[in-house]
């Protein structure tokens, strides 16, 4: 079968396994990694959420209308571009795009949101509430929202709404409400902290469409399961491309919904290497990143234990990045578990580093990135030339960059 | 040092339920904080907890997150938290620390048990801590004597309710509605039939908090259950006060008013 025959999706590519056979365990625990840090008041809907979604992943019913939803609504399978041209600067070594830029709304994002605007329908709640920092997930939420007549509320930092006024448009035109958040820092975590606020008010009617695989259990399960397609389409496809599993496979690690979407398929594949790419901001010397993996300590954030960047007395240190959907000082507890035992290696790349193989793609390639999707790319150039030019790399083109065009603008002169 | 116990045996006597009182530590001032959480004891508050700021308060509604946010600009840190404790429990007040996790769990739960059992606390109410992940705290307080309080909620199915009261010593904290603090403009419906699902799980106090804010609110509240918590309100009255003195004069009056309230 090829990858673009047949179904794309079977209860075996919605789960997988994890390091240890059935990661996360009952308590949503990767390791030491997860659970469930939140008032109490929440318990229940997270159980609900949880429950509901235990019985859907079996359900076939379930699955041919999520199947049938990624292939004719968010365009599945995605491709699988090769750039030589582009990796003519990474010592040669062989480079393929996972096209998730190609997907409806531009980002690997619209996966999980119509997995999760499905369950919404499936627990009967008629509203939808989300947090956003680029805005792909908010714009992909609208538009789940607006598909299946879902009331929609999008919570962004003001800061946010700012850097990426584009999406604040495309999300209204969709018919959701957007709620700039001015308070802390008012970017991505901040806006969680007010989705937060929201859903325990109105929990009996409304479902909180997380965006990432960070949060409380089962949203680091769930939200990877819905982006693990994109790992599972690519591994097929490098194999018929290439005969081979690739050597290494890239991703930018905000949240870390992307990278876990195109690692976890490869997770049992021990040969393949896997490199997450945290923003480095300003440099790692100004403290002005957002490199929680590389750089934070273990703590709980947004009701999961995991790496957060904090002070010495557990207060959220503010991060920074040029790209909006990296702005945030935690990350998803699989990626914890998987930087704790090995088996994924992290690095930062700096809003320098990003820009230049933003540039460098779209002149090579034709291809504009987003910023986020931009750093994976400037860590396959670096890892290429380390590996030699007989390395296959993958890497997970997340979004396109038509959203970023403003910070291009101001940043390039354009 | 007055323990939750002696605060609820002699509200019982009284038959009257005990008045609570929250303020985060460091507002509006370090030493202020002290010197309004000392007037609303002196006027009949008797449970005080110092809220531990912290960056993310995600169950906080704007009223809290304001003045969390100015203590934290002020530059509170734990020793101050610590500090604000030492000088309210003076006061003869029963003195929690209600905090989120993050904080302690990066002190160390032993630490901070310890410490704030140093500093003359009695305990803790930790909102985002769950029954599941309560076992180093649950262990680290009963080693340094002070007491744990856990959150119930409306939305609580009965065998939760008796999984978080397993987990609480002093009282039960019961959530009068869902959402975040706030003084609101009436009582949550639901609480008194969650304080009557909490008892049916444990024979502790249980106190309700979560919109409370002026004497006959409190009043309506303490005809069932054990305590009155009142937080957002005191906090209102310090933002609105054009100078300390007319501050601690406006959380004095307030307190006195629903110390009214609960003896009703």
């Amino acid at each position: 079968m090829t990858a673009t025959e047949g179904p794309i999706l079977t209860p075996a590519d919605l789960a997988g396994n994890g390091i240890h056979g059935n990661d996360p365990d009952i308590h949503g625990k990767f390791g030491k990694f997860g659970g469930r840090y939140v008032p109490e008041a929440l318990i229940p809907a997270l159980d609900e959420v949880a429950a509901e979604y235990e019985k859907a992943k079996t359900d076939l019913g379930f699955l041919r209308e999520f199947d049938h939803l990624l292939r004719t609504y968010a365009g599945r399978p995605t491709t699988l571009t090769e750039v030589p041209r582009f990796a003519g600067h990474a010592g040669g070594a062989r480079i393929l795009l996972k096209r998730e830029d190609l997907t409806h709304t531009g980002a690997h994002k619209i996966n999980n949101v119509l997995g999760q605007a499905l369950l919404t329908k499936r627990l009967g709640k008629r509203r939808v509430i989300a947090e956003t920092g680029a805005g792909q997930h908010g714009v992909a939420t609208a538009t789940a929202a607006a598909l299946m007549g879902l009331e929609c509320v999008i919570y962004m930092g003001a800061v946010d709404c700012e850097r990426q006024a584009l999406n604040v448009a495309r999300m209204k035109l969709l018919g959701a409400t957007v709620v700039p958040v001015t308070n802390g820092s008012q970017t991505l975590k901040d806006a969680i902290n007010e989705a937060f606020r929201d859903w325990v008010t109105n929990v009996d009617h409304t479902h909180y469409l997380f965006g990432t695989v960070a949060g409380p259990h089962p949203f680091p399960e769930i939200v990877r399961d819905f982006a693990r397609i994109i790992g599972v389409e690519a591994r097929r496809q490098v194999l018929e491309l290439t005969g081979g599993l690739p050597d290494a496979v890239c991703a930018a690690v905000g949240g870390g919904s992307n990278a876990i979407g195109v690692f976890h398929a490869f997770i049992e594949d021990e040969d393949v290497r896997l490199y997450g790419y945290e923003a480095g901001g300003r440099g790692v010397e100004t403290g002005e990143h957002a490199l929680t993996l590389t750089e934070g300590s273990v703590g709980v954030l947004h009701g999961a234990r995991t790496y957060v960047l904090q002070d010495e007395e557990g207060q959220t240190i503010e991060s920074h990045s040029i790209s909006a959907g990296l702005d945030y000082p935690g990350v998803g507890p699989e990626h914890a578990w998987l930087k704790d035992t090995g088996r994924a290696t992290y690095e930062g790349v700096t809003d320098e580093e990003a820009m230049e193989a933003f540039a460098l793609l779209a002149r090579t390639e034709g291809i504009i990135p987003a910023i986020e999707s931009s750093h994976a790319l400037a860590g396959a150039l670096r890892l290429g030339r380390e590996l030699g030019p007989d390395a296959v790399i993958l890497v997970n083109l997340s979004g396109r960059g038509d959203k970023d065009m403003g910070t291009a603008m101001k940043y390039f002169n354009l | 040092m007055t323990t939750l116990h002696a605060v609820f045996d002699k509200a019982r006597a009284e038959d009257r339920a005990a008045l609570v009182g929250y303020l985060p530590a460091g507002f509006p001032t370090k030493d202020g904080g002290v010197a309004a959480a000392t007037a609303m004891v002196e006027a009949g508050c008797d449970v005080i907890e110092i809220g531990l700021p912290y960056s993310d308060p995600l169950m906080d509604g704007p009223t809290i997150q304001d003045a969390v946010h100015r203590s934290l600009t002020n530059g509170t840190r734990i020793a101050d938290v610590l500090r604000t404790v030492e000088g309210v429990a003076k006061s003869g007040a029963a003195t929690l620390v209600m905090t989120y996790w993050n904080p302690i769990d990066r002190y160390g739960a032993e630490r901070f048990a310890r410490d704030l059992a140093s500093a003359g606390g009695v305990g803790t109410i930790t909102p985002d801590l769950t029954p599941e992940e309560s076992e180093p705290w649950l262990a680290a307080s009963k080693e340094a004597g002070i007491d744990t309080v856990f959150l119930v909620a409306p939305s609580s199915p009965d065998e939760r309710i008796s999984r978080v009261a397993a987990c609480c010593t002093g009282f039960v904290y019961a959530a009068s509605l869902m959402g975040v603090t706030g003084a609101r403009e009436t009582v949550g419906s639901a609480a008194e039939g969650l304080v009557k699902r909490t008892k049916a799980n444990t024979s502790l106090p249980v106190c309700v908090g979560l919109g409370v804010g002026n004497g006959a609110q409190a009043a309506e509240v303490a005809a069932y259950a054990d305590g009155v918590i009142v937080g957002s309100a005191f906090i209102r009255r310090l933002l609105d006060a054009p100078d300390e003195k007319s501050g601690l004069a406006a959380v004095r009056e307030l307190a006195s008013e629903l110390a009214r309230g609960v003896r009703r």
